[in-house]
């Protein structure tokens, strides 16, 4: 898929929004800037505070404090139907007394454009999302994947600033979401407009994103490209969250501007870079390695680096096998990822097993 | 799934089959209703059926004469004076149901959408005037709107005017007004139900898509409440058209109504062929009135897209 290019046009920019409910902050002290053009996703577990933001840009809710900002335009006391966002909602919403066509032209019909473009318009809309030649059926008479489309070609059709797009995939089976994960970020290249997507699914937001902003507990903990982000998570909780990591317990012994060196346990004495948030709390620092990292060394293959265990668990998943390694030393055993291809699902379960690492897998965590 | 069952076991197949039927989902809740249908039977479809005989037949002084005659439905549909009540009837049921419905909307919208959580408390309290008889209620009409009344004190206190006024009580406006108020309650309910059903992320996705309050209404909420709107002209018209004690009480001369000659006939009249004609006919037209009005609105929410 060609990347389309990306300027740096600032599209939205949110400052210092708090979002209080009583004493209860649903969103803290959140800032953040997303470009033109740009597919932006907020990811963060159930209850962090992204259907809460996305609401507070389309304009649903208010910011207790702080501003938004969408095309350089203070959104303060513009209400939701004046803004120059539309939304894609979590239900949908497709209005249930009109047909294919009636949704889509709903926001239209106030823009009179004359009957001639407005079809016109409609019609393209419908065929961006795969849904020409339904126009004539009725709301309930859609799969749930058909629901989504319409829900998508109704904002679309109004040329939006920004496509505001909260949990979309949710509601559909695992096979028609990835399907749509495709064609989602294939028409957010082709139409260029701004995506925001809410999503908790880890996947679906690296899958998709240009970049990702990861939410705890009301915080942006993270904002970054999916790869940095997978790769470099800032904290324990964007690493746990974003698939699998083993963790291991580092004493730091030398902390310089951008490098960090560490002895370990199982892993011996490591230079790692530091990560940009990183707040060195004591002599203790934790390293990370991603499951799939780690490499099972066949026979008398070696590696520069490499640690020695037993398999105490194997778990097999079809096209891989997840086995739980303990190594000498390590209070937790490893888990490590390994394709099937080599037969890795046949390693017997008390086996000696080493694995090889890369040292630039592993990532210094602050706690 | 059972076709496949049965199949199976060819021999069995006679008691299978009775079983199932009495498993059936249809049987049993034929069974669970039967108590209540049967009641409905009785009370309803009886007393219907006995109406409809004797509009067929002849008073004969004492006697009621059984020869099928046609006689009771001309009189009925040709007699100036029972055409003019029936058409006053209908009359006085469309505006009652209409006044109802336009000042129902308005207080079953506003405790749907702005009741916050005290919807239930607000419907409560619209049904406490309720707790008291009719004839009490109608009685206190008579109050606020006699000559000596509460209305005619008021205006004369703010020098409006200078006298009572006969106009207000004893007319049909007098029945219109009783009547709306009498079945406000029933009015709001079927369209605070309707308006509860819809889904708050409709009217966030008009928002979205440009409207603002006036236009999601009509477009949105207005045409997703009809159900509820529909059944409350049903619930309110068809018994209005059928009432006969407020006419009585504040309808004067002119305020009277197809019922009060039904049940002069069935009375003082001691005509009941008559009377059930009388019945039957306004039955007919009610039912052809609801039914078009029904269809009118509906069609007219379908235009407002
Ligand atoms: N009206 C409200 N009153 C009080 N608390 C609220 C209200 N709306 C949301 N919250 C709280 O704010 C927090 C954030 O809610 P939000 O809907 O933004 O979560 P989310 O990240 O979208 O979660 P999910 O993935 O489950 O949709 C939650 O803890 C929620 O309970
Ligand atoms: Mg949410």
């Amino acid at each position: 898929m060609p990347e389309r290019s990306q300027n740096d046009r600032t599209m939205i920019e949110i400052s210092h929004v708090t979002r209080s409910y009583g004493a209860f902050k649903a969103l803290d002290d959140a800032s953040l800037v997303i470009r033109e053009g740009e597919f932006f996703s907020l990811l963060g577990p159930s209850g962090c505070g992204k259907t809460t933001l996305l609401r507070m840009i389309a304009g649903f809710d208010n910011p207790t404090s702080g501003t938004i900002a969408v095309d350089g335009q203070p959104m303060a006391g513009i209400p939701a139907n004046r803004r120059p966002t539309n939304m894609v909602f979590q239900s949908y919403a497709i209005f249930p007394h009109l047909n294919v066509e009636q949704n889509v032209a709903y926001g239209l019909r106030r823009l009179r454009l004359g009957a001639a473009e407005e079809k016109r318009r409609v019609e393209e809309a419908l065929a961006q999302v795969s849904l020409t030649g339904l126009g004539k059926r009725g709301a309930h008479e859609l799969s749930g994947g058909q629901r989504q489309r319409v829900a998508l070609a109704r904002a679309l059709v109004m040329r939006p600033k920004v496509l505001l797009l909260d949990e979309p995939l949710s509601a559909l089976d695992k096979k028609l979401r990835e399907q749509m994960q495709v064609e989602l970020r294939r028409l957010q290249q082709a139409v260029g407009i701004t995506f925001i997507l809410v999503t908790h699914d880890q996947y679906e937001a690296l899958a998709m994103s240009d970049r990702i902003a990861v939410m705890f507990g009301g915080r942006i903990a993270q904002v970054a490209s999916p790869k940095e982000i997978y790769q470099r998570p800032v904290n324990r909780q964007v690493a746990d969250f974003l698939g699998g990591m083993n963790f291991v317990k580092a004493e730091i012994v030398e902390e310089n501007g951008s490098s960090l060196v560490v002895d370990t346990l199982g892993f011996g004495r490591v230079k790692t870079e530091k990560p940009k948030a990183f707040v060195r709390n004591g002599g203790g620092a934790t390293l990370g390695i991603r499951p799939e990292r780690l490499r099972v060394l066949w026979d008398d293959a070696s590696s520069k680096f490499e640690v020695a265990g037993r398999v105490i668990e194997r778990h097999y998943f079809g096209e891989i096998t997840h086995l739980i390694v303990e190594i000498p030393g390590l209070e937790k055993p490893l888990s490590v990822t390994e394709t099937n291809d080599f037969g890795a699902d046949d390693i017997p379960v008390g086996a000696p097993i080493r694995l090889a690492y890369d040292p630039d897998a592993l990532v210094a965590l602050a706690d | 799934m059972t076709a496949a069952a049965e199949g199976s076991q060819p021999l069995s197949l006679g008691r299978r089959q009775r079983t199932s039927l009495l498993q059936s989902e249809a049987a049993q809740g034929f069974a669970l209703i039967s108590p209540t249908f049967i009641y409905a039977l009785v009370l309803l479809v009886v007393p219907i059926l006995v109406v409809v005989a004797h509009s067929f037949w002849t008073q004969n002084y004492l006697t009621i004469d059984r020869t099928f005659t046609l006689e009771n439905y001309r009189i009925a549909v040709t007699e100036p004076i029972y055409l003019d009540l029936l058409r006053r009837s209908l009359w006085i049921s469309l505006l009652v149901s209409f006044f109802t419905v336009v000042l129902a909307y308005p207080i079953a919208f506003y405790i749907s959408f702005h009741g916050g959580r005290h919807k239930g408390l607000w419907l409560f309290l619209i049904t406490i005037p309720f707790w008291t008889s009719y004839l009490l209620r109608v009685m206190s009409w008579k109050v606020i709107l006699g000559y000596n009344g509460v209305l005619n004190s008021g205006l004369m206190g703010l020098g409006i005017i200078s006298e009572p006024s006969t106009a207000l009580l004893y007319n049909t406006s007098a029945v219109v007004i009783t009547l709306t108020h009498a079945w406000a309650a029933f009015a709001i309910l079927p369209i605070f139900v309707s308006l509860e059903k819809i889904d708050r992320s409709l009217i966030e996705a008009a928002t979205d898509l440009g409207d603002g309050p006036l236009r999601r209404f009509l477009r949105i909420t207005l045409p997703l409440s009809v159900p509820g709107i529909v059944s409350a002209i049903l619930i309110v018209m068809i018994p209005t058209v059928g009432d006969f004690v407020t006419p009585k009480l504040v309808g004067g001369k002119d305020g009277v109504m197809i019922a009060n000659a039904i049940q002069a006939q069935f009375g003082k009249g001691a005509n009941w062929p008559l009377g059930a004609a009388l019945s039957v006919t306004t039955m007919l037209v009610v039912t052809a009135m609801a039914a078009s009005t029904v269809l009118i609105i509906r069609s007219a929410a379908r235009m407002a897209r």
